[in-house]
């Protein structure tokens, strides 16, 4: 068999060139940049502080509350500013990929919130999100037992790549392009999993092992960005 | 709850009593603005785009460019679009859901500031009169509020209308092309309309307050000035100014308008 060529060179599984940093909004408790290629995400956190509305607070433990969005010049179509039942549906996505790493017994009645904006999209923004979100709260100080990290597996035609590009998103020959975007710790606890495409179980297996090795190497360089901040 | 965080009365009563002998907690004068600084071409996907920096207040601008029908009362002419967006990432002072008047005004000051100016020349963004033309869209986000983002929302606008370029515009199939940019800018005057929002804190005026000073603001002159002519304004807030002390007001924004505007220049080079 040929050996699948990408369009920008990159091998099978070889991720984009990735950027971390945390600090970089003073107003937050904590905020972080990811940057993987092209897809720039910035996330913020505010709290833990009190839960407003005070109906939403719960006595027995914490709240996690994300918001992910998109600006509206971040793709070439511009989008209306505002949330929609896409953004909706990420920003819940993340506070499940999230919340299993944070300690929320350790502030009953109180809220986290998180926000998340996507400057510029190249595919794999809920990715960049999820990565800039962990850095974020580890950086505010919010207690958690581990950091959360993200990458999207692809398959395109029969293929399997890791960090697919909005290129290889529109992929059309064969079988097509599958997007598959995971989420995991350290310790390969999965805390997120979507796809969407066509692939058979035995394939996915190996998904998940390449998920694995390339959230390992991010986990590294958000645990740089962390460190350099105290620098 | 700390949601509203308003700078204390003892602040409040430093704040005064330094601008009482012309002095500001930062080391500024008055009519000082922080430094500022242009960042460009923040978004590849936006036809321009920019960060801008104002001390700590940080702002991003991005340019798109769309087409539709034109007014029926403005057959020749194209459309611009500011809104703006008070991000609660920027501020725990801001909430998410629909835009709060804040966010509405920062919009239509910022609009007002461009449009009246006559800035931008419509007729020139005309592609087939009555059927199509094109519409400047300009969305501002805030990413830290650290006062004054009324000037900087629109030194990003002025700045990301500046850097941007036109998309090819694919007239048999009524399509963009936005991967294809052309080298063609915006037809734009040479002048900038800066906006100029002068404070009255007490019985002193001053400009680019901080977020502390803004707190202790009992009113604000927001002006668009391009090229010294005065274009647009608006007061915002409640405490009254004397006929006397506006006429100080138009002079200070003139003046001020000419550096910010050196300032401008300088920041984009």
């Amino acid at each position: 068999m040929v050996e699948f060529k990408r369009s920008d060179g990159r091998k099978l599984d070889e991720m984009r060139e990735i950027e971390a940093r945390v600090n970089i909004i003073p107003n937050a408790d904590g905020s972080a940049m990811y940057r993987s290629g092209d897809t720039i995400a910035i996330a913020a956190v505010y709290g833990p502080k009190k839960m407003h509305p005070q109906h939403q607070q719960n006595p027995a433990k914490g709240v996690l509350r994300c918001t992910y969005n998109m600006m509206s010049f971040s793709v070439s179509d511009r989008i209306k500013p505002g949330i929609n039942r896409r953004s909706t549906e990420i920003s819940k996505i993340t506070e499940w990929a999230l919340e299993p790493v944070v300690m929320l017994d350790d502030f009953p009645g109180q809220v986290v919130d998180v926000f998340i904006h996507i400057i510029q999209a190249d595919a794999g923004t809920r990715c960049a999100g999820i990565n800039a979100a962990s850095m974020a709260l580890a950086h505010a100080g919010v207690p958690m037992k581990d950091l959360v990290n993200s990458i999207s597996v692809g398959k395109l035609d029969k293929t399997l790549v890791i960090d697919l590009t909005k290129e290889e998103e529109d992929f059309e020959e064969g079988e097509g392009p599958t997007d598959i975007p995971i989420s995991m710790t350290k310790e390969g606890q999965v805390t997120h999993f979507q796809l969407d495409g066509k692939i058979g179980a035995n394939q996915l297996k190996e998904v998940m092992d390449m998920a694995k090795k390339a959230c390992d190497k991010v986990y590294g360089i958000q645990k740089e960005a962390l460190k350099n901040s105290l620098k | 709850m700390d949601k509203v965080r308003t700078a204390s009365e003892i602040t409040g009563d430093v704040i005064r009593s330094y601008l009482s002998k012309g002095k500001r907690l930062d080391g500024r004068k008055p009519e000082d603005y922080r430094e500022l600084i242009i960042e460009k071409d923040i978004s590849k996907k936006a036809e321009g785009s920019v960060r801008v920096k104002l001390g700590k207040t940080e702002v991003l601008v991005g340019v798109k460019m769309g087409t539709s029908e034109p007014y029926p009362d403005s057959p020749k002419k194209g459309n611009l679009m500011v809104t703006a967006e008070l991000l609660p990432l920027s501020s725990p002072r801001f909430e998410n859901g629909p835009p709060k008047f804040p966010a509405i005004e920062l919009g239509r000051v910022t609009d007002r500031g461009l449009r009246e100016s006559g800035f931008l020349d419509f007729e020139k963004l005309c592609i087939k009169e009555g059927e199509k033309v094109w519409t400047v869209f300009v969305d501002i986000y805030s990413i830290n509020d650290d006062g004054n983002l009324l000037d900087a929302a629109n030194l990003g606008a002025i700045a990301a209308m500046r850097i941007a370029k036109m998309p090819r515009y694919d007239e048999e199939n009524d399509k963009i092309l936005y991967d294809e940019l052309t080298n063609e800018g915006l037809p734009l005057n040479k002048h900038a309309p800066v906006s100029v929002t002068i404070h009255k804190v007490g019985d002193n005026f001053l400009v680019d307050p901080t977020r502390e000073e803004e707190d202790m603001s009992d009113t604000r002159v927001t002006f668009g000035i391009m090229d010294g002519i005065i274009s647009s304004a608006q007061k915002g807030e409640k405490s009254p100014i004397s006929v006397e002390k506006f006429k100080e007001v138009f002079e200070m924004a003139e003046k001020i308008a000419k550096n910010l505007e050196t300032k401008l220049e300088k920041a984009l080079k």
